[in-house]
């Protein structure tokens, strides 16, 4: 065999942690009380694929710790011993271990070793005798075998050969291991029925093989290892004593063969692996963690796949229509040609909605952390918490997703930690025992919503608007609404937690999570109403690839404004603009000031004595601050790819991006929020209460 | 002028020391990149002005749906500027970094030659203190009796000049 087996390597641990996911999300919903075999039956199978794809790509110290879990696991299953709480939370340990390892192997770094010495230890308390006798045996098997040689008896199940297994390939690999001389193989095909009852997939032919050779037993084991559940082996050594060293004696299970399913998907369904291998092979090894947690692959249902391919066969038909009418055109054709390009439009419209499509998985994946979260974090808490998740079907953007999940931690925390009350306050409030936590996702227009919701005691107004006080961010004597109150959560160096708390309160708080999710395009609110509880909204954009873009001119360049962030656009005369300092112009909107960014003049691309005296602003909002930007022009609005100017350029202040326009030139997309950012002088406090909602 | 892409067929596998350099004209020298690093060449089209770029920095363009920052390398060397017409070329670098594969153009006078030279031939350039742009020579060569400049395509691409000449800074936090 001498596939390189490094190129699995990336599908072997993607299989691997939804394994561990899968095990994780059964322990959780399991009542130790009263186990389900089913339940069990998951989760064995997971410990198995990983513990068998672990042993074939070499990474011993995984199969070795995922062993004595599934031996735990097997005597659970076989009803030797019953499921306990105490066994759920040592299995639940050793996910995250086990999490762990295979990270830090992802990473081409060795696993750490002290956490899994720790819990197999443990593990091996509970198995006890049976541990030691195993230990024993294997001893003895390895001192055996050394200079003498052993009589392999191979009982295939019937079904061997359509797991995909060929006994001959193993025989003669065998043969090459031990040498000619010393390898002699005797089919017993009493089995083998008249020829016309013969089923020819079925492998009725058992061997019995004999090798002479000092080769270690292991050696020869591992030649069987893909077999191992789709046959009995027995392994007796040729000389001296006559003890039996039965290994792998497993009864026939119908288990066994889906088990061994996983483990050969490698093989099939791995477009994306050899790449990812590559890259990471180029990779410079410093950079590498980074790299390898990046380039991840992903699933996609078959449906999403056809309904593609379906669309490409009929924007093929179209481009061959189109094509054979440009041979030999005239006017007479026109309408056929214009027929023919609206189709073409609609076909690449189809094709890019479904190509977006591919990209978005259920928010599923991003809420599934949660229960274990919850379940922790209520055992450390010491409150009663129960966690309901609506919408998981909902689906976003596989970046949005992988970007999300840390405010969503973050703010699941802070709700168990700050949000609910401890059980004896609720009692005392006469609510029941048990505090709520609810996860909500939907589509609202072309935004997704995502609600982190609490049943507890809701924000506290005064002590926050105290604390705000106290911190110099808002004026001692405000008129601000109880909205607004709750909102200044969301200012940077607010955290109300009186003690800093090992779950939440670390003064990064609730400004970071708000920043992430801007980063995102998205923005976030709070409600709240005291005693009833407070709910976090979340909005992102489906998408970030794509964006509604407003196209403006200003001299003789194209720029984008991202359309969300368009407050209002307005023609103002030049008069209206009041110069406060330097060169700071503020122009009086209604009730409120907002500073002027003049884009010609810190994009340079203009003389100052150019300017003409009636313009065109346009009011956006970024950070919460508004602020004009003055335009020439506007001109229509269209949905942008959004493409990226870092990754052959650098950084541009005030630029978020690039993208292509329909005449193939390219338009750069004005970062709303740091153009404001850079523009806006420090004195942000006495606008706050002007936040638009 | 379309896309002058230029077919070059490589030597079997790696002979000696030996690299091949496709040559281009700058001022009346004749300067050299390691062809690998080449995609292609193109002609010169109008890119998009990027804010408060250094003046070599032209702007990006769109080359087949990637963001392309062209570069002119007389700007970039402190030579004249020549002016662009249909007959500017473009010659269009790459090369692999710890982000990816980074991408980018360099307008030209005119493109010369290809050489095949053996690294043993390369000498190193005189330390010349007076002028930051020695960086991007990687050595002096002597091909039929004339000089070829050989440059080093990554440190021409990376572009060292970290966020100068913006008139604000964008320092977060």
């Amino acid at each position: 065999m001498s596939v390189d087996l490094s190129q699995f390597h990336q599908v072997f641990f993607e299989e691997s942690f939804e394994g561990l996911d899968v095990m994780e999300s059964e322990l959780l919903d399991m009542d130790p009380a009263d186990v389900d075999d089913e339940t069990v039956n998951n989760i064995f199978r997971a410990a198995h694929s990983i513990k068998g794809g672990a042993g074939t790509f070499g990474f011993m110290p995984v199969s070795e710790f995922t062993h004595v879990l599934e031996t735990l696991l097997d005597e659970i299953r076989s009803g030797k011993r019953s499921m306990e709480p105490r066994y759920v939370d040592l299995f639940l340990q050793s996910v995250d271990c086990l999490r762990g390892m295979l990270s830090d192997m992802q990473d081409g770094n060795d696993p750490e070793t002290e956490r899994p010495a720790e819990l197999r230890k443990e593990f091996e308390k509970i198995l006890g005798m049976e541990q030691e006798s195993a230990a024993a045996e294997e001893t003895s098997a390895d001192s055996d075998g050394k200079d003498s040689g052993w009589l392999i008896d191979v009982h295939p199940h019937t079904d061997l050969l359509m797991t995909g297994n060929e006994p001959f390939r193993m025989f003669r690999e065998l043969r090459e291991l031990v040498g000619e001389d010393n390898f002699d193989v005797t089919a017993d095909i009493d089995n083998v029925p008249e020829l016309s009852s013969l089923t020819p997939e079925e492998c009725i032919i058992n061997w019995q093989i004999k090798v002479t050779t000092s080769v270690p037993l292991d050696e020869i084991k591992a030649i069987f290892e893909w077999v191992e559940d789709e046959c009995d082996l027995t392994y007796l050594p040729l000389t001296g004593d006559a003890e039996t060293t039965s290994d792998n004696n497993v009864t026939p299970d119908k288990n066994a063969a889906e088990e061994q399913q996983p483990q050969e998907t490698p093989e099939v369904a791995t477009e994306k692996a050899p790449v990812i291998a590559e890259a990471q092979k180029s990779a410079k090894p410093a950079k590498a963690p980074k790299k390898a947690a990046e380039s991840s692959s992903i699933r996609v249902s078959i449906d999403k796949v056809d309904s593609l391919i379906n669309m490409v066969g009929e924007l093929v038909i179209t481009q061959s229509m189109l094509g054979q009418l440009g041979q030999d055109f005239d006017l007479s054709r026109l309408a056929k040609l214009q027929e023919g390009l609206s189709q073409l439009e609609q076909n690449t419209r189809e094709l890019q909605e479904s190509v977006m499509k591919i990209r978005m998985m259920p928010i599923s994946f991003a809420f599934s952390r949660f229960p274990r979260l919850v379940r922790d974090l209520g055992g450390q808490l010491g409150k009663k918490v129960v966690l309901e998740t609506i919408g998981e079907q909902t689906e976003l953007d596989k970046t949005v997703m992988e970007k999300i999940n840390d405010p969503l931690v973050h703010l699941v925390r802070n709700s168990m930690d700050h949000g609910l009350e401890t059980t004896e306050q609720r009692i005392a409030a006469g609510k029941c025992e048990e505090g709520t936590i609810t996860l909500n996702a939907y589509h609202q227009g072309g935004n997704i919503v995502i609600e982190v919701a609490d049943d507890g005691a809701g924000l506290n107004e005064d002590r926050i608007l105290k604390k705000a006080i106290e911190k110099g961010l808002v004026p001692e004597n405000n008129s601000l609404t109880p909205e607004e109150i709750h909102n200044l959560i969301f200012l940077p160096g607010f955290s109300t937690a009186e003690a800093v708390s090992d779950i939440s309160g670390r003064g990064v708080g609730m400004d970071v999570v708000r920043r992430n999710i801007q980063a995102l395009n998205g923005s976030i609110e709070v409600k709240s109403q005291r005693n009833v509880g407070s709910t976090f909204i979340i909005r992102l954009p489906l998408t970030l690839a794509i964006l509604d873009g407003q196209l403006v001119k200003v001299c003789e360049e194209t720029y984008i404004f991202p359309l969300v962030s368009i407050v209002e656009s307005i023609q103002i005369h030049r008069s209206s603009l009041n110069h406060v300092t330097g060169s700071q112009y503020v122009m009086q909107l209604r009730d409120e000031y907002i500073p002027i960014v003049r884009l010609d003049k810190i994009f340079g691309l203009r003389d100052e004595k150019d300017v003409v005296d009636e313009m065109m602003l346009v009011v956006v909002e970024g950070d919460n601050e508004k602020i004009g930007i003055v335009v020439d022009d506007l001109l229509g609005q269209q949905q942008v790819v959004i493409k990226s100017l870092e990754q052959n350029y650098q950084k541009v202040s005030g630029i978020s991006g690039a993208t292509i326009l329909g005449d193939g030139t390219v338009a750069l997309i004005i970062d709303i929020s740091s153009i404001g950012k850079n523009i806006v002088p420090v004195k942000r406090n006495q606008n706050r209460s002007e936040r638009a909602a | 002028m379309e896309e002058l892409k230029k077919e070059i067929v490589l030597p079997e596998g790696d002979i000696g020391d030996e690299q091949q350099y496709l040559t281009f004209i700058m001022s009346g020298e004749e300067y050299g990149v390691d062809i690998l690093a080449v995609q292609e060449i193109r002609g010169w089209e109008e890119p998009t002005l990027i804010p408060n770029a250094p003046s070599y920095i032209r702007g990006v363009i769109n080359l087949r749906g990637t963001i392309v920052p062209i570069m002119d390398l007389r700007l970039r060397f402190g030579l004249e500027e020549a002016g662009y017409t249909a007959t500017t070329v473009v010659i269009i670098l790459k090369f692999d970094s710890d982000n990816g594969e980074r991408v980018m153009g360099i307008v030209v006078d005119a493109v010369s030659d290809v050489y095949t030279i053996a690294d043993d031939d390369t000498r190193r350039p005189p330390e010349l203190t007076e002028d930051d742009n020695s960086d991007f020579i990687k050595g002096l060569v002597n091909v039929n009796e004339k000089m070829v400049i050989l440059l080093d395509v990554e440190e021409l691409l990376m572009l060292r000049m970290g966020m100068a000449a913006t008139p604000y800074s964008i320092d977060e936090d």
